[in-house]
């Protein structure tokens, strides 16, 4: 009666397609009351999102946003901590994006600005993860609840900037002023046009390139260094990691600052690629989804590319199904709360049906060939 | 005389931004206590915002908003515990479903029943008077002139909506609920010990449901008395952080009904003081209105770090399984 194994194809295969498919099914019955066929709405939402050259741009654009919250949202989960400051760090970050390019735009070529823009987005979301990281190691205080009051703070102190100094005299509408055009990070449809290829305009920029090393370096850090294993330790079993000899409030410390300097990359996808300015709310309930892209990708780099590449197409599709349907453009972010309700919160309603079918199935199977063995004996 | 007015003035208000915050506080203290993280208070006014609204629209009664404003908010709380309890599914990620699918839903079906970019039709117009009125206490006209007391019976107590009263009422109610019924008991002994609970023979799942139960119904009240009492529509996101709000209200109140209170009042003077005080120069400094704004969240963070008494979840301190005395 040896305990049977499931196999990692049921673990990260089977499960998650499951939960994704009732996600599926539930907004499909959304989509039924709404007087919608949900066929005709995924064909629709399929051909806005993939169908054409500019449905890419704005598909990738979505996609590299959410790469690097959810990024932010699973180095801190390897570590046991609920980051769910993401939307805060991401904004904050946009102030550092906003004052080098501000500054220094036009002042200095690209080449040089990229890097200190880089920089200033890395350093600005950090030190916004900094302050609940170290009441977390340090006092105790639950990293959840101080994320979110971290998230509203960020949110008052970027208004007060704005009106007080970032808006330029005399404009109404409250944003910053239009970087100089030479800090821009060029556009993937700009690029491609120098070498004579044509592609639709599309907000799609550069920054996707640095998401995807920003992911790859991410894996390398988590798997392949020591400060990674120091992460991945606390975050199994900490009592463990402290007989080890790591020092926890060190590990919390370094893993909020890199999930901050994460979640400010962000700001450079959105305010240096595409506004060019800072606006109120930019981040738009991005650091939020990226919870729910990171659980779809099992807080691995890799599962998060393509969970990102899916909450794009959701991101895309949906805002198509608005002009097909008429429907109010945020039946998206019922499909993205679906999939965080069937797939994060109710990840286990699934589980264990699943576990059970593949075991009785197995062990069938096994009793059938040690009747076999049995009979060729 | 001035100076007599305008504080009551703000003091009104401070009465009627604290409303929201107190049923969503004590409706999270009853999740909290039971050992349910609940930060999908947000999504729960929400979600009874709309649909008390909606129901208010379409009966014609504030009463039926309210009755259909708390079944709504009851069914995702329930939800909350079906994924929390049943399925032992994390808390947080639960309530951020919540928090993200009231969003939607409320946006997506309203603009479907009512082609208004989400809002549902205004309540008390024209022919509709599908709102809760305010209720003038006896006397408060007669009362008006007479000075100081004029000001505060016929101004700052009288002319508030029925809700509001009832928020006030549900504090002593809810303590009594919590520290001397059986139910209450069992509440709290759930937050703090639940093996020593199952050990009593008492089911800690229904306890939870329960207590979910008591938090669908307060948020409930939170959610219509803003669509059906204060804006008489309801208009996507009009909750704007009051559950956050809330919940830091808890925390700074310990967990606790009145101190809850208290905190909720605190927050609601902000919010009136924040409205107030566009451009108001204090000490020879123009107040930043967003700092105003912020202080709550910023007090909370500052508690949380323990720099101002320390206030600890139920169930991370594991209090012993004993009557509490307030």
């Amino acid at each position: 009666m040896s305990q049977q194994r499931i196999p990692a194809w049921i673990t990260v295969g089977v499960i998650p397609v499951t939960n994704v498919l009732i996600a599926a099914i539930a907004a499909g019955l959304v989509f039924l009351y709404l007087n919608i066929n949900p066929l005709d709405a995924l064909q629709s939402m399929v051909s806005g999102a993939f169908g054409s050259g500019y449905g890419w741009g704005y598909t990738l654009y979505y996609m590299t946003s959410y790469i690097f919250t959810a990024l932010a949202v699973a180095v801190a989960f390897k570590c046991g901590l609920f980051n769910i400051g993401g939307e805060g760090q991401a904004y904050i970050g946009a102030l550092g994006v906003g004052l080098v390019c501000l500054g220094l735009g036009g002042h200095v070529p690209f080449i040089v600005l990229l890097p200190i823009s880089i920089i200033a987005a890395a350093v600005f979301g950090a030190l916004w993860a900094l302050i609940p990281a170290a009441l977390q190691a340090y006092r105790g205080s639950h990293i959840v609840i101080t994320t979110i009051m971290f998230n509203f703070i960020a949110a008052s102190l970027m208004n007060y900037l704005l009106v007080y100094f970032l808006k330029p005299v005399g404009t109404m509408s409250v944003e910053s002023a239009v970087f100089d055009a030479a800090s821009w990070i060029p556009k993937i449809h700009e690029i491609l046009a120098v070498f004579g290829i044509r592609m639709a305009a599309s907000p799609l920029n550069l920054t996707i390139v640095w998401a995807l090393i920003v992911a790859f370096a991410v894996w390398v850090f988590l798997w392949r260094t020591r400060w990674g294993y120091e992460i991945r330790s606390v975050g199994s079993n900490s009592s463990a990691a402290r007989y080890g000899g790591i020092n926890i409030p060190r590990v919390v410390i370094l893993t909020m600052l890199v999930a901050g300097a994460l979640a400010g990359f962000m700001a450079l996808n959105v305010v240096q690629g595409q506004a060019h300015q800072i606006k109120l709310n930019l981040v738009n309930q991005m650091g939020f989804t990226g919870i729910a892209v990171a659980l779809m990708g099992r807080n691995h780099p890799f599962g998060i590319v393509l969970a990102s590449l899916m909450f794009g197409f959701l991101t895309q599709g949906g805002s198509e199904l608005q002009f097909e349907y008429a429907v109010d453009a945020r039946i998206v972010v019922v499909l993205q709360g679906l999939v965080i309700l069937f797939s994060g919160a109710l990840q286990h309603m699934m589980k264990h049906p699943i576990e059970r079918l593949y075991l009785n199935y197995a062990r069938r199977r096994n009793s059938a060939s040690d009747e076999q063995h049995a009979a060729e004996a | 005389m001035e100076l007599f007015n305008s504080i009551i003035v703000i003091l009104d208000a401070t009465l009627r931004n604290a409303t929201p915050l107190i049923f969503a506080a004590l409706a999270g203290m009853f999740s909290e206590r039971s050992g349910i993280v609940n930060i999908a208070l947000e999504g729960k006014i929400l979600i009874s915002a709309f649909f008390g609204a909606s129901a208010a629209y379409y009966f014609g009664s504030p009463w039926m908003g309210l009755l259909c404003g708390v079944l709504a908010s009851v069914v995702f709380a329930q939800l909350h515990a079906f994924a929390t309890v049943t399925h032992n599914g994390d808390h947080v990620v639960s309530g951020l479903a919540i928090n993200i699918l009231a969003i939607g839903l409320t946006a997506a079906i309203g603009n479907y029943w009512f082609h208004q970019g989400g809002n549902t039709p205004n309540l008390a117009f024209g022919e509709t008077h599908a709102r809760f009125t305010p209720i003038k206490l006896p006397f408060a006209d007669q009362l008006a002139d007479v000075p100081i007391i004029g000001g505060i019976y016929s101004e700052l107590l009288s002319g508030h909506y029925l809700l509001v009263y009832l928020a006030f009422l549900a504090v002593p109610l809810c303590w009594y609920i919590l520290f001397r019924t059986r139910f209450g008991l069992r509440v709290r002994a759930v937050g703090e010990n639940p093996h020593a609970v199952d050990t009593a023979g008492i089911s800690v799942a229904k306890t939870r449901y329960l207590a979910l139960l008591m938090t669908g119904i307060l948020v409930g009240f939170a959610g219509v008395y803003l669509s059906v009492a204060v804006t008489a529509q309801f208009s996507p996101n009009m909750s704007a952080g009051k559950g956050y709000m809330a919940l830091a209200a808890l925390i700074f109140g310990k967990w606790r009904p009145r101190s809850a209170m208290w905190a909720c009042l605190l927050f609601g003077l902000l919010e009136a003081i924040a409205i107030r005080s566009q451009g108001v120069v204090f000490l020879g400094v123009e107040v930043p209105v967003q700092l105003v704004e912020a202080t709550p969240y910023i007090l909370t963070v500052v508690l949380l770090g323990g720099f101002i008494g320390r206030s600890v979840a139920p169930k991370v301190i594991g209090e012993p399984y004993v009557k509490e005395r307030n």
